[in-house]
């Protein structure tokens, strides 16, 4: 292994790490746990995982996580969120707490918990723009939505309309940062995250 | 990963043992924090809690006054729903699948089937696998806990001996559950129909565990945790998160104690952040002596 090869951070704040190391090795990806400023530093990428958003706020803010990563994120580390770390991503929140902080970076209004409780929470094929093979299976867990996006966001994924119910954008990316409303991590399925070790990859060259 | 069951169907589905299982799995690393009331389920948000379990009367209470304790008040549910955007649990006695079917009905995030309520039933646990909702069960030991998951249950935690302000108890069970995991993952695999012979567990349940080296599902603490020091102890244990009841509002500073569990929990491994955390926290609950407790006070001996 080449010493050039990209370093990817997990936000080891909250959430399920564990699940993202696991899917990164397997889409051949270094990865390792980022819970300090110094242990930002270190890396050349990070995943923000899935977890409860206002905790990871909460905590990033508490230990001087927050401004280096808004840093990063503009001098154009490429980041993965899903679920919670698609929240942290958007510019712009609804349904949030109303001094709930994000880092930002993804010009898009999402809305915090859109599918509903836990009752409602679901599973269901979808089609990834950008992916070959099968739909994607969608994991979606008190899942936000993407309610708008900013001209210069690629729609990658949407749920499509059913039963009266609109349309949904569920996947995005604005240059290196890319987000998901769904869990890929807890599928076994990493194409996902083989797509973004790709990013990062040519982010580096 | 779990073997969860493969949803192949192209409609979206509701329900499913990936769905309930992965719930617990955004939950890990953080704090669940026992709440009576709206106020207290605004602070633990404020302090970064990653969910809260409503209920009518905390553990050490329920021990104070004794009495039946059941499920809570639907109307304090649904204050405590719409007062934070964090999810919410609620317990439902044991056996009692009604008190269930009402909790769920309610749209509680999470169903606690809980040794600190009054056992409705002493033989059967509630059919977990006819909800939608998630259930969390208490364990003492892998047996224990494999035989709830079996039922249904999405996430184990340790039972400890809530309302004691007195670790003592977690500890031992999360000792016993993560030792007996160990001790099976060293087992041949021609000894796992005697192992689960003497965990009186589900064969198939126990051969996933041998394999993985750990639960198919979320495990947490609870049960006596009343600082940030034994927060982060039982994450050192292997606790992938931590239930705290009475310990936070049963002290001198309920906000500041809440954030520094939360911290100490993130940061268990790191004692500067620990003591940081700890200084300044005020009086902690008074806690009680569990070898002074009578056997019939003892909750963990509630449920099989």
């Amino acid at each position: 292994m080449s010493s050039s090869t990209p370093v990817i951070g997990v936000l080891a704040l909250q959430g399920d790490v564990r699940e993202h190391l696991v899917a990164l090795a397997e889409a051949d990806a270094l990865a390792r746990p980022v819970r300090r400023p110094e242990e930002l530093a270190e890396v050349d990428a990070l995943v923000i995982p899935g977890g409860e958003s206002t905790t990871m706020s909460n905590l990033a803010l508490a230990f001087g996580m927050m401004a280096p990563l808004r840093e990063r994120v503009a001098a154009g580390m490429p980041v993965y969120g899903s679920c919670a770390g698609m929240i942290m991503l958007a510019e712009k929140i609804l349904d949030g707490r109303d001094d709930q902080q994000t880092v930002g970076g993804i010009d898009m209004t999402v809305r915090r918990n859109a599918f509903g409780r836990q009752n409602e929470s679901f599973e269901s094929a979808i089609e990834f723009r950008g992916l070959e093979g099968d739909p994607v299976h969608g994991v979606f867990i008190r899942a936000p939505w993407v309610e708008s996006v900013g001209a210069g966001v690629e729609v990658l994924a949407e749920l499509p309309a059913a039963d009266g119910a609109e349309s949904r954008i569920v996947a995005v990316r604005q240059g290196n940062l890319l987000a998901t409303s769904f869990h890929p991590e807890l599928t076994g399925d990493h194409r996902v995250h083989a797509y973004f070790v790709q990013l990062v990859a040519a982010a580096a060259r | 990963m779990s073997t969860t069951p493969v949803n192949t169907a192209d409609q979206p589905q509701i329900g499913t043992a990936r769905v309930k299982r992965g719930m617990a799995e955004q939950l890990k690393g953080g704090v669940i924090m026992d709440v009576v009331n709206a106020e207290q389920a605004k602070i633990a948000e404020d302090a970064g809690a990653v969910a809260v379990m409503a209920l009518e009367r905390v553990p050490a209470d329920i021990r104070k006054d004794g009495g039946v304790a059941r499920m809570s008040d639907p109307d304090m549910i649904d204050g405590i729903i719409s007062a934070v955007s964090i999810p919410v649990m609620a317990k439902s006695r044991i056996g009692h699948f009604v008190e269930a079917q009402v909790l769920q009905a309610l749209g509680v995030d999470y169903i606690d089937e809980s040794e600190v309520l009054t056992p409705a039933d002493e033989v059967n646990h509630s059919d977990k696998w006819a909800f939608t909702t998630p259930f969390v069960c208490g364990a003492t030991n892998l047996g224990e806990a494999l035989r709830r998951i079996a039922e249904g249950a999405a996430m184990i935690r340790s039972k400890g001996e809530a309302g004691t302000g007195n670790v003592v108890e977690a500890v031992r069970h999360m000792r016993q559950i993560n030792g007996d995991i160990r001790r099976l993952a060293t087992l041949d695999e021609n000894e796992l129909y005697v192992a689960a012979k003497n965990l009186q567990a589900p064969y198939e349940l126990v051969k996933e565990v041998a394999q993985l080296g750990k639960l198919p599902v979320v495990l947490f603490s609870a049960g006596g945790v009343a600082t940030p020091a034994d927060a982060a102890l039982m994450m050192q244990l292997g606790a992938e998160g931590v239930f705290v009841g009475s310990g936070i509002f049963k002290s001198g500073d309920p906000a500041k104690r809440a954030a520094a569990v939360v911290k100490a929990t993130t940061f268990f491994d790191d004692p500067k952040v620990i003591a940081d955390v700890s200084r300044g926290l005020g009086e902690a609950m008074v806690g009680i002596n569990c070898d002074t407790l009578p056997e019939s006070e003892r909750y963990a001996n509630r449920g099989w």
